[in-house]
């Protein structure tokens, strides 16, 4: 996964560095941003492949910040994170343009499995 | 409850009883009033015809003697007329054809008796009948009709005098009669068994005995034993009617019609008595028969009123039992938002710690991967450790997902889901609860069901509840099967909880469905009866039955339509 620039968006501090972390771990360009305002920023000025979006966080929501930068930057792959009790979201998310949505709490591999699809997708590789 | 019911009952019906009885007795009351009125009217009429009749029958019979005396009075001679021997011919003559005539005699102007036959002749000779009444009404009309008396007699008789119209001098002509003709046709109107009638003169004396009491010449009078008295009761004094009349009148305490007739050849009035309850007889057995059918009629109204409020109540209560069910189930239906809005928040908010910690977990495992690490004495110790973290997170993991699953949508729903999966996830709710309880849970699912299109929580629930009270019919040791199956000829899915419990009796299996049936302490079961399971299953469509044997245990089976 050299090379796989990906953006994970939760307010929860322990859980988005720990992923932050352990994607890292695995070559990946990771970065964390704890709101969807602060993941705007970050998407104005840097490139990803793949963008990790919580739905459920204070202020801007996923699904918002989800239109926003399919807007700016539609070649972004995103990935809705949603809780069991909100799957209606991740569905939206993908009616918006999401590439798929993951429950959590999710096993990393999982997620790992999701993004490296949706890296695939971005690339032209599926 | 029972009282409430009986008190309804009794105002509906004492309502329906007064709203048809009223009109009913109202149209009986002026019926009978009707007919009561016109059958007096028709009696009075017919007793008018009567006395008529029979008025017209004695005229008759007094116009007949005259018409005799005058033939004879103007076809004899008058040395005929003179001669005893001769008059005595003359009256076997008269005689002969109607036996009524007692004497006749012949009387000059001066009122001196010139001859008679069939009487004492000395008695009369004597008389010079110059001054009396009679005479000289005779003399002034031409004709007279006496009353009935006994004088210069031994019996009543009635006189009749004409004028002969000789040449010479004029005659009287008189005939005494003997009363049975008239008699006879006055007691032809003695009708039925106390009916009577009689004659009065001017002065109201008997000119005919009557039936019941009385004395010849006196004024009328009831005999005590006729008029149910102590005393004799006197007639009203009908002596001066000019017109004919009916009157209903009291007589001694009983009721009678009185009718009466003047005659036209006398002052005579014919009174006819007829006693109103015989009359009126059949009146008084047609109003028996109308008693007797309204008394009919009140008791159909009274059994058709019953039945009808018998019907109405039993409707009430039927509804509110009705009501009473549905509000319990919308009670349970609350209780189960209320329920699942609670497991739902309490699910979200474990959600993300756990989250937390199986990340941090994963880092802690990521960083045993590590070379380094492996050399140190206690990496065993470490990477047991992780595990065993992982482990209850991914247990604390499951026990949310079920709860999720089972609180996420109570609205009723349709969506696509395999039962299957749904079993897995409402078993996975109860697997702690049946392990204390020594239970196993055996899932008997076939590969091929469909996914089916319906309201996946509902269905969550009712299997939840027949989980449930599959662990309370085992208690404890023992083993649930659940399973599922798939119909293709139908196009349904069928799936089934069986317990190994204590069954249920035949007696109760038919109840099982009803609401408020419960084996159950008060306060234990999940809220869901199975009443409203039942319910639920029928709505979506489906069936959903019962079988049990007492000691072996009970299976529920849900049969579903695939879409």
């Amino acid at each position: 996964m050299e090379g796989l620039r990906v953006l994970f968006v939760d307010d929860e501090e322990d859980f988005r560095e720990t992923i932050v972390k352990r994607l890292k771990a695995r070559k990946i360009q990771a970065m964390g941003a704890e709101s969807g305002i602060r993941a705007l920023e970050i998407v104005k000025d840097n490139d990803f492949d793949v963008i990790v979006l919580d739905v459920k966080m204070p202020g801007m929501d996923g699904i918002e910040t989800l239109r926003h930068i399919k807007q700016m930057k539609p070649e972004i792959e995103v990935i809705m994170l949603t809780g069991h009790a909100s799957v209606e979201f991740g569905l939206k998310g993908m009616q918006l343009g999401a590439f798929d949505y993951v429950m959590k709490p999710a096993p990393l591999t999982e997620l790992l499995d999701t993004i490296n699809q949706a890296w695939n997708k971005k690339r032209g590789l599926h | 409850m029972g009282r409430k019911y009986s008190r309804l009952w009794w105002r509906y019906f004492l309502a329906i009883i007064g709203f048809s009885v009223i009109p009913f007795l109202f149209v009986h009351l002026s019926l009978s009033t009707l007919f009561d009125r016109i059958y007096t009217a028709r009696v009075t009429e017919s007793l008018r015809t009567s006395v008529e009749n029979r008025r017209d029958a004695i005229d008759l019979f007094l116009n007949e003697r005259i018409t005799q005396l005058f033939t004879v009075a103007n076809t004899a001679t008058f040395p005929e007329l003179t001669d005893e021997a001769a008059l005595g011919r003359l009256l076997g003559i008269l005689r002969a054809r109607s036996d009524y005539y007692t004497d006749i005699s012949i009387i000059d102007r001066e009122g001196n008796h010139l001859a008679s036959a069939g009487t004492d002749h000395d008695l009369l000779k004597s008389a010079n009948s110059r001054n009396e009444p009679w005479f000289n009404e005779v003399r002034a009309k031409g004709i007279h009709i006496g009353d009935l008396c006994t004088a210069h007699r031994t019996s009543p008789h009635a006189t009749i005098a004409v004028m002969v119209r000789d040449k010479k001098s004029p005659l009287i002509l008189r005939v005494s009669l003997n009363p049975k003709g008239i008699n006879d046709l006055v007691q032809q109107a003695w009708t039925g068994t106390i009916g009577d009638a009689f004659l009065v003169n001017s002065k109201n004396r008997l000119q005919t005995v009557p039936r019941f009491g009385g004395e010849f010449l006196t004024a009328p009078t009831l005999s005590r034993s006729a008029a149910g008295s102590s005393e004799p009761v006197l007639y009203p004094d009908l002596s001066s009617t000019v017109k004919t009349r009916v009157e209903q009148l009291s007589l001694g305490g009983t009721n009678v019609f009185l009718a009466a007739a003047p005659l036209r050849n006398t002052g005579w009035v014919l009174v006819l008595k007829q006693n109103r309850d015989e009359i009126l007889s059949p009146l008084v057995k047609g109003r028996y028969w109308m008693a007797l059918l309204t008394a009919l009629g009140l008791a159909v109204i009274a059994a058709g009123a019953a039945l009808f409020t018998n019907g109405l109540i039993n409707r009430i209560r039927e509804t509110d039992r009705e009501n009473a069910a549905k509000s319990d189930m919308l009670l349970q239906a609350n209780k189960m938002i209320a329920l699942s809005k609670m497991a739902a928040n309490v699910a979200h908010e474990v959600n993300n710690p756990l989250a937390s910690i199986s990340e941090t977990a994963g880092w802690l495992q990521d960083l045993l991967a590590a070379d380094d690490l492996a050399a140190s004495p206690n990496f065993a110790e470490f990477k047991d450790s992780v595990e065993k973290i992982e482990h209850h997170v991914e247990r604390a993991r499951k026990i949310i997902h079920n709860l999720l699953g089972f609180a996420r949508r109570i609205e009723p729903a349709r969506e696509d889901f395999d039962i299957n999966n749904l079993l897995d996830e409402t078993t996975g709710l109860l697997e702690n609860e049946a392990r204390y309880a020594n239970i196993r849970i055996d899932k008997q699912y076939a590969d091929n069901v469909p996914v089916i299109t319906s309201d996946l929580s509902q269905i969550q629930q009712v299997v939840l509840n027949l989980l449930n009270n599959a662990i309370d019919a085992i208690g404890s040791n023992g083993t649930i099967t659940v399973g599922s199956h798939f119909l293709e000829q139908n196009d349904t899915v069928e799936m089934w909880v069986a317990d190994s419990g204590k069954g249920i009796p035949e007696e109760e299996l038919d109840k099982i469905f009803e609401p408020f049936f419960t084996t159950k302490a008060v306060g234990k079961g999940t809220g869901l009866g199975l009443s409203i399971a039942h319910g639920i299953i029928e709505k979506l469509g489906g069936t959903m039955r019962v079988q049990s044997k007492a000691g072996e245990g009970t299976v529920f089976t849900i049969t579903l339509p695939k879409n």
